[in-house]
């Protein structure tokens, strides 16, 4: 049997004081997809930020477990050392660093944290422009700086690049297809599936059915009020997009009258 | 005829029966006044103490020190610092050659190294300059805006650093205006003095250097002449010791055709204070101010500058930068301070010209502050000019983004930190200063 890699019990988060997870259970084994769907403000966002240790995103209750040990005390950057990659739904812009720059400093933390040698300049460098092919991506974007001025379509493929230089564990995709053409999430897509291995396992939230085509889940989950409602595998996906949203709210009212 | 401006002069003349001001002449009467010295200096000196002697320290009723309290400058007793052993100065590869050292205010020809001096350049003291220079066609002739701390150098003024660059010589190696201040027991002053001129064609890079230990008052004057079609590019690292107090005053003076750019970086001092005061004397005149503050703990840093364009076709451009407070996360205490006021006057004279000013501040504590106040005085009609102020912290999301990656929470806002000060470090054309002012940014070496 697979080892669990993230184990999510009954977990209650907050922002600004107004809870948001209102209990959510979630097990992912090594070589799963999971998708997780939802309206906007169902929460799905908010899992994700609190599976990665945003400080604004205050957990009240339940346990992370992330490869049998609760990671809650531990730091955002703690967790990211130890294989939790989150791709933004919005990556953040920074004037100033350039993106090269950014990318070593955030390897050589992670070499250091394993123990190996930091990578030089140089060296960085090669390794980099063999990742660059991955999201189909020119090195003039190395240049640049951290997602200033880059397109929608250019900041997510700059987070598959990043996902594929610190090689996570576990991978949790925040609405990466969101506002990007079909050419975009090709890429973006068939970035994730060449780095798939069966050790990894992969988190896609997305309010989209559309992803799912190029990213196939093992397992699908519906996210509503800030807890999952129902559970099934990609069919589900599909029952959604043809039925819309609302298909849950009669669900939910059949299970009341039932 | 010089154009007059407006220079929003700072007026302190005492009221008739006010006796004079204690802390100045006591300062005043510590500088020596040595008879070999030449005649012209002698009488430019006189009427620099007759001011002084007219004149008080400002306080902070005074429109042009609101902000910036002198009263621990005055409270503390200073001797006139004296020349003392000093080793280990710090050198730039790029300048290693052609560097001039003065500790305490006095000439260090065992620790200057002019070996790489081209021909066509003088640089060292005034005893030392040759006859043919008509320094006293210079010396203290720049546009006066009655301060007071500018009377006191030049009233006590004993040495001057004197850079000359003759017509259209092109100078490849910057130059190293290195003034150390070493104190031993009590607190100390002295006056910097340094007198720059470009002569026409004549293009040269200049570092000035502020350093010391311990308690002391460093009162520095700077003039430069930029003569018609030249070029200066100034570097001024202010790195004073923590305790210290460091005024500074430079006056620059630009012929038609040249170009000026000063890159001021602010770092040291207890209370210090910049004073860069421009003025574009011929058509067709470029001056660049790009500014540096960083300060921590108790510090107070203040620039006051001054672009007066006077004539047509000039243009001007100012960004000045501060950060302010603790630099890493676990420090909350620091109460540092900065200060920024920049004036642009562009009178009806000054037709066609062009005119942008930007003050950017990075707040790092709660307790830290910032005064600024941009501020241009326009009454030409046919100009492009802008300016403007911003107030910003650390955004959090920026730093969980790039914690998210890895990176320690102080990495992280040591990585926003740098990024935010590099577009004022880029701009200093000398190499290894832009990695030592990097270092330093980051409290990695202070």
């Amino acid at each position: 049997m697979s080892e669990v890699i993230l184990s999510v019990r009954n977990l209650t988060a907050s922002v600004d004081g107004a809870p948001i997870l209102k209990g959510v259970n979630l097990e992912i084994k090594a070589g799963e997809v999971h998708a997780i769907m939802g309206r906007n403000g169902s929460g799905k966002s908010t899992l994700s930020k609190a599976i990665a240790g945003h400080p604004d995103y205050e957990v009240t209750g339940g346990e992370i477990i992330y490869k049998g040990e609760n990671i809650l005390e531990k730091e955002p950057n703690e967790r990211a050392l130890d294989g939790i990659f989150l791709a933004f739904q919005y990556p953040i812009e920074i004037p100033g660093v350039s993106n090269l720059d950014f990318l070593r400093v955030a390897y050589n933390a992670k070499r250091k944290h394993q123990g190996l040698e930091e990578v030089d300049a140089f060296d960085f460098e090669d390794l980099v422009e063999e990742k660059l092919e991955i999201v189909k991506m020119k090195s003039s974007f190395l240049e640049r700086s951290l997602n200033e001025g880059f397109s929608g379509g250019e900041k997510k493929r700059n987070e598959i690049l990043q996902m594929a230089l610190l090689d996570p564990t576990l991978t949790i995709l925040d609405e990466i297809d969101s506002g990007l053409d079909i050419d975009a999430l090709k890429i973006v897509a068939e970035g994730v599936n060449q780095l798939k291995t069966p050790d990894k396992a992969y988190l896609v939230i997305t309010h989209y059915q559309r992803l799912l085509n190029y990213i196939e889940p093992d397992f699908v989950h519906v996210m509503q009020d800030g807890r999952i409602i129902t559970s099934g595998g990609k069919e589900l996906a599909l029952e959604l997009e043809s039925r819309g949203y609302d298909f849950l709210d009669e669900q939910a009212l059949a299970e009341v009258g039932a | 005829m010089a154009v007059q401006i407006p220079f929003a002069t700072v007026s302190q003349l005492k009221e008739a029966g006010i006796v004079e001001d204690a802390f100045l002449t006591g300062l005043l009467k510590q500088c020596q006044i040595s008879e070999n010295k030449p005649a012209w200096l002698q009488a430019v000196r006189q009427q620099a103490a007759a001011w002084v002697a007219r004149l008080r320290v400002p306080t902070t009723k005074d429109e042009e020190w609101r902000f910036t309290d002198l009263s621990s400058l005055v409270a503390t007793d200073f001797v006139r610092g004296t020349p003392v052993q000093v080793e280990n100065i710090a050198s730039i590869p790029e300048a290693s050659q052609t560097r001039l050292v003065f500790v305490n205010g006095v000439y260090s020809p065992q620790l200057s190294d002019l070996a790489a001096l081209p021909e066509g350049v003088y640089a060292g003291n005034l005893n030392q300059l040759p006859q043919k220079y008509s320094i006293e066609e210079y010396f203290a002739k720049h546009q006066d805006t009655g301060d007071i701390f500018t009377y006191l150098n030049t009233a006590g003024c004993e040495d001057v650093a004197v850079v000359w660059v003759d017509k259209n010589v092109i100078l490849e190696t910057p130059i190293h205006l290195v003034f150390v201040a070493a104190t031993e027991d009590k607190a100390s002053f002295s006056q910097p003095r340094t007198l720059v001129v470009a002569e026409t064609g004549a293009d040269l890079s200049l570092v000035e250097e502020y350093s010391g230990t311990g308690v002391y008052f460093t009162n520095a004057v700077t003039e430069i002449w930029v003569g018609e079609n030249a070029g200066v590019k100034h570097t001024r690292l202010q790195q004073e010791s923590e305790a210290s107090f460091h005024i500074g005053k430079t006056a620059v003076t630009q012929a038609r055709d040249s170009r000026y750019t000063i890159n001021e970086i602010n770092l040291g001092g207890r209370l210090s204070r910049h004073n860069p005061e421009i003025l574009q004397q011929g058509e067709q005149t470029e001056t660049h101010l790009h500014g540096l503050t960083i300060v921590s703990g108790e510090q107070l840093a203040d620039t006051h500058s001054i672009v007066a364009l006077t004539k047509p076709y000039g243009t001007t451009n100012q960004l000045h930068k501060c950060i302010v407070g603790d630099r890493d996360c676990k420090e909350r205490t620091s109460r540092a301070h900065a200060v920024f006021n920049g004036k642009i006057f562009v009178p009806k004279e000054a037709q066609l010209t062009n005119a942008a000013q930007l003050n950017r501040n990075l707040l790092l504590s709660p307790k830290a502050r910032i005064n600024t106040k941009p501020e241009l005085q326009i009454t030409a009609d046919n100009v492009k000019c802008s300016h403007g102020a911003t107030v910003s912290q650390l955004e959090a999301d920026e730093i969980f983004y790039l914690r998210s990656r890895g990176l320690s929470e102080d990495d992280a806002r040591h990585l926003l930190i740098d990024a935010f000060a590099k577009e004022i470090i880029e701009c200093i054309p000398v190499e290894s200063l832009q990695e030592k002012i990097t270092q330093i940014a980051l409290g990695k070496t202070q």
